[in-house]
């Protein structure tokens, strides 16, 4: 069955051929396909799932994602979101959720307050998304972070928790949760999370940057995110 | 009218800025600073001239874009 994504595209995102590229390219045989949604769209098509890519969308002016939240493609994506529809924010798109309130929180300036390049590990949590369904909790994969503003905030963090809303969380390479394996100062550890619904998540790893091997070390544990979604439309589990 | 907004991190939101700068003004040699917080100024043009409504138009920008208010306050003066 053919399923098609939609990647949304705002001047200064960076990580859209990439994310378009795994899910129109290297999942093609899975029956995946995909197409650019320009930000001054107001309307998505026929798309099945959405990826809200990284960068820094229109320069990141007044806060990371501020402006773009608020671009007029993004009542057609909260449209989406509130009918079910899966959508994921990878970095840039993560803080862009956060702005425009699909997502709980805010991200600000790492507490080292440099941008940080490198790979790194997250565990899966929490409730299965159609993001993360096909990982098991419990297991953690490489995925690589490149971010100044990742630092997550949450003002009720316990209750994000309790209802297992934090779905990967930065952890060392034996999968342990410590203040080492911890890149920004995030509150809990916390890399990534979704939705009241579950239908929407965001995270500051970037699962398209770990889906081929040619690509070195990073492994291919992105590719799972991506194959989640395929799975999930297929049993017809969302909208 | 002029809008003057000033935004500033929610007391217990961290600011590594605010701390990074403690730290150099210690190494110049400024003792007794207790810390330091940075926020942001904004400054509004409006065509309105009833101080009340352009307020209400400033605080409506600030809850909507200005601020984040997850983890910003914001305080609003009008000129």
């Amino acid at each position: 069955m053919a399923h098609h994504f939609g990647v949304i595209r705002f001047p200064g995102s960076n990580c859209d051929d990439d994310a378009l590229h795994i899910v129109d390219t290297v999942l093609a045989d899975r029956g995946s396909t995909g197409e650019f949604l320009w930000h001054k769209e107001t309307s998505l098509g026929q798309v099945d799932a959405l990826v809200v890519p990284g960068g820094f969308s229109y320069g990141d002016y007044l806060r990371a994602g501020a402006m773009a939240a608020h671009a007029p493609i993004m009542e057609a994506v909260i449209a989406f979101a509130k009918s079910g529809g899966p959508v994921v924010g990878i970095c840039n798109g993560f803080q862009i959720l956060c702005e425009a309130g699909l997502l709980e929180g805010a991200l600000t300036r790492n507490e080292s307050l440099r941008f940080i390049c490198k790979d790194i590990f997250c565990r899966i949590e929490g409730r299965p998304t159609p993001f993360s369904k096909s990982l098991p909790a419990g297991r953690h994969v490489g995925m690589p972070i490149a971010h100044a503003e990742g630092c997550y905030r949450h003002p009720d963090v316990e209750r994000l928790e309790g209802e297992s809303q934090v779905i990967f969380r930065y952890c060392d390479a034996e999968g342990g949760v410590t203040a080492e394996a911890n890149p920004n100062g995030s509150i809990n550890n916390i890399a990534g999370i979704c939705n009241a619904a579950g239908n929407v998540v965001g995270l500051m790893p970037h699962p398209e940057r770990a889906c081929e091997t040619v690509l070195g070390a990073g492994g291919v544990a992105g590719l799972a995110l991506f194959e989640s979604v395929l799975e999930t439309l297929s049993s017809g589990a969302t909208r | 009218m002029k809008a003057k907004v000033y935004v500033t991190l929610k007391s217990g939101v961290l600011d590594p800025q605010g701390q990074a700068v403690g730290r150099t003004l210690g190494k110049l040699g400024y003792e007794g600073v207790k810390g330091v917080r940075i926020g942001k100024f904004v400054e509004i043009e409006l065509e309105v001239d009833d101080p009340k409504l352009a307020e209400e138009q400033v605080t409506k920008m600030c809850d909507e874009l200005i601020a984040n208010t997850v983890m910003e306050n914001y305080r609003v003066e009008i000129d």
